[in-house]
């Protein structure tokens, strides 16, 4: 197989997805089937050529460096699972 | 009349007449979705009364004579498009509640341009996908058949279109997102250059590849569309500060001075279905008719371009949907008590499978060890294709082709079998993967009656180029008059 079980498990524990048993089996397969499609990528001689992240390069977007409006912090904070006194609360972090 | 059916342009000039109002035409518009929603299911969220609240706005602007370019239009919006008050949720569990705070900058052009917004319309989750079957929140019917899907990402808005539910949409494309859907519901569609239309509001996929575009009934309301979304935005560092032309003086008849380039390993793809590369020819024969030179050119990475784009538009998603984390806005598994396994818990019970298999994918693919083998030989692939394009386009000033293999597929054919799906969008990926514009027309019906799309593909910030070919066989053709029976 182009992609073992424990590599997905792997690979979902870096991306912070836990899967259950169903999901690895079935998505060892299908990733793995798109994979050996990838590989034909393989075929071609690629020595030399730039690699292109964006097909349209601008080179530094730069602007005024002055203030402008930003979000106010209650609305920022309008959608937090949540929150307190202008913060959001998350899980302990250091025990 | 029935007012729903109307183009932009024909209700532009009716409400600018007085003819008719923005309340009627808003009403009925909201009626006919009432009356078909539950047959198509093309909207996640119908906001009936901020609509008629803005049609009624729009009335009083017309009343004194201060009409905007959209002033009194009913449009319906993808629902990864951040509308500000209105609920956005990217047809995912972990966005299912989310009130943007503010506007994507084409929802704010829009509504300066007096544009009514009567909803958020259904799409795969986070956009990933080729038949909105991925949406977390309801299925999408092909109004041409019931039994099939609409296309994707985009269906909703692709849907909303062909049944009447709007009089146009906005969609988003990242690899054929919203041509394709335009292609198998018989309506128009246009991804713009890359940087052409500002990405800020819009939930991000792949951030090298997304773009946001019109989907309307006719070519001249996708060119009143692309006059009101282009434009340079400081706020999306990617927009390009070129100059936007007025897309609708390119509505002029005329190809003789035109070269279309036909790429010759278009028509040895893979499940190319004879009828479509028969409408396909058909429509060539047309351009030929009016005049325009027809060629063949060579775009010879075609081929790879499908494996290119499943590495590098996984990979980009991979790391953009790194930031639901159940933190700051969104879904959150408050059982966990720990921040790791509130990560975890949050994003796996909030994602749906698609997702989280491109997001393994991608992940795999930037991961130590594969980075060269995968994600930067795709870049270099990416820069060949990119090569091809610049090549024909010595030679030619459009190419076309099929938009899609094939016409709509049923219901679950293809739902458990990801890379059939992907292999889908063939002809549409390359131009994502080039950053060109590309546009989808109606032009001719399968023997089961369903809609075949011509994709006319053009040099960076031509669109007026394509608006003016994709014109010209419009008023040559009657396809796009055929209206789905539902």
């Amino acid at each position: 197989m182009k992609i073992t079980r424990d590599e997905i498990v792997h690979v979902a524990d870096l991306a912070r997805l836990e899967l259950d048993e169903k999901f690895i089996n079935k998505f060892a397969g299908q990733i793995g089937d798109i994979l050996e499609y990838v590989d034909t990528l393989g075929r071609i001689d690629t020595k030399g050529v730039v690699p292109t992240s964006h097909a349209i390069s601008l080179i530094n977007a730069f602007r005024e460096d002055v203030l402008e409006k930003h979000l106010d912090r209650d609305l920022a904070l309008a959608n937090a699972p949540e929150k307190e006194d202008g913060n959001f609360i998350v899980p302990k972090v250091i025990g | 009349m029935n007012l729903h059916e109307l183009t932009i342009q024909k209700a532009l000039k009716l409400l600018k007449e007085k003819e008719i109002s923005s309340t009627d035409l808003t009403r009925a518009v909201l009626d006919r979705i009432d009356a078909v929603e539950e047959r198509v299911g093309a909207y996640i969220t119908i906001a009936g009364e901020t609509a008629m609240e803005q049609a009624m706005l729009a009335d009083r602007a017309i009343s004194t004579g201060n009409i905007s370019p959209l002033t009194g239009i009913p449009l319906a919006i993808k629902d990864l498009i951040c509308t500000e008050g209105l609920r956005t949720t990217c047809a995912s569990r972990i966005l299912e509640n989310f009130v943007p705070p503010y506007d994507a900058f084409v929802i704010k052009k829009l509504k300066k341009a007096g544009a009514v917004i009567v909803g958020k319309a259904n799409m795969d989750e986070f956009a990933m996908g080729s038949s909105t079957e991925n949406s977390s929140i309801k299925i999408t019917r092909n109004p041409w058949d019931l039994n099939r899907i609409p296309g994707g990402s985009s269906g909703g808005s692709a849907a909303a279109v062909a049944a009447d539910m709007c009089l146009g949409s906005l969609g988003s494309d990242t690899g054929g997102s919203i041509r394709q859907p335009a292609s198998l519901c018989g309506i128009v569609g246009m991804k713009p250059t890359y940087g052409r239309v500002s990405r800020f509001g819009l939930v991000a996929f792949a951030s090298s590849l997304d773009q946001i575009g019109p989907m309307t009934k006719d070519v001249t309301d996708c060119a009143v569309l692309m006059n009101v979304i282009s434009g340079f935005d400081p706020k999306d560092s990617t927009s390009v500060p070129e100059d936007v032309s007025d897309y609708t003086s390119f509505l002029k008849n005329g190809l003789s001075e035109i070269t279309v380039g036909i790429p010759k390993e278009y028509n040895a793809a893979e499940g190319l279905n004879p009828e479509v590369a028969d409408a396909v020819k058909d429509a060539v024969r047309v351009m030929e008719d009016l005049g325009a030179k027809c060629i063949e050119v060579s775009l010879p990475h075609t081929e790879y371009a499908v494996a290119a784009y499943y590495v590098i538009a996984p990979s980009e998603a991979s790391s953009n949907l790194a930031r639901y984390d159940g933190v700051k806005y969104g879904f959150r598994d408050k059982e966990k008590k720990s921040l790791i396994e509130m990560y975890r818990s949050t994003r796996s019970n909030g994602f749906g499978p698609e997702v989280q298999r491109r997001i393994i994918l991608g992940t795999y693919c930037l991961s130590a060890g594969y980075y060269d083998a995968y994600y930067r030989k795709a870049s270099r692939v990416r820069t060949l294709i990119m090569q091809d394009f610049d090549n024909a386009f010595k030679k030619c000033d459009v190419i076309l082709s099929p938009t899609t293999p094939t016409t709509a597929f049923r219901i679950g054919e293809k739902k458990d079998d990801p890379l059939a799906m992907y292999l889908s969008d063939i002809f549409t990926l390359s131009a994502n993967l080039a950053g060109i514009p590309g546009m989808s027309i109606p032009c001719g019906f399968s023997s089961a009656g369903l809609p075949i799309g011509l994709q006319i593909m053009g040099k960076h910030f031509d669109e007026g180029m394509l608006l003016k070919v994709a014109y010209n066989f419009e008023q040559a053709t009657n396809f796009h008059k055929q209206k789905a029976s539902i």
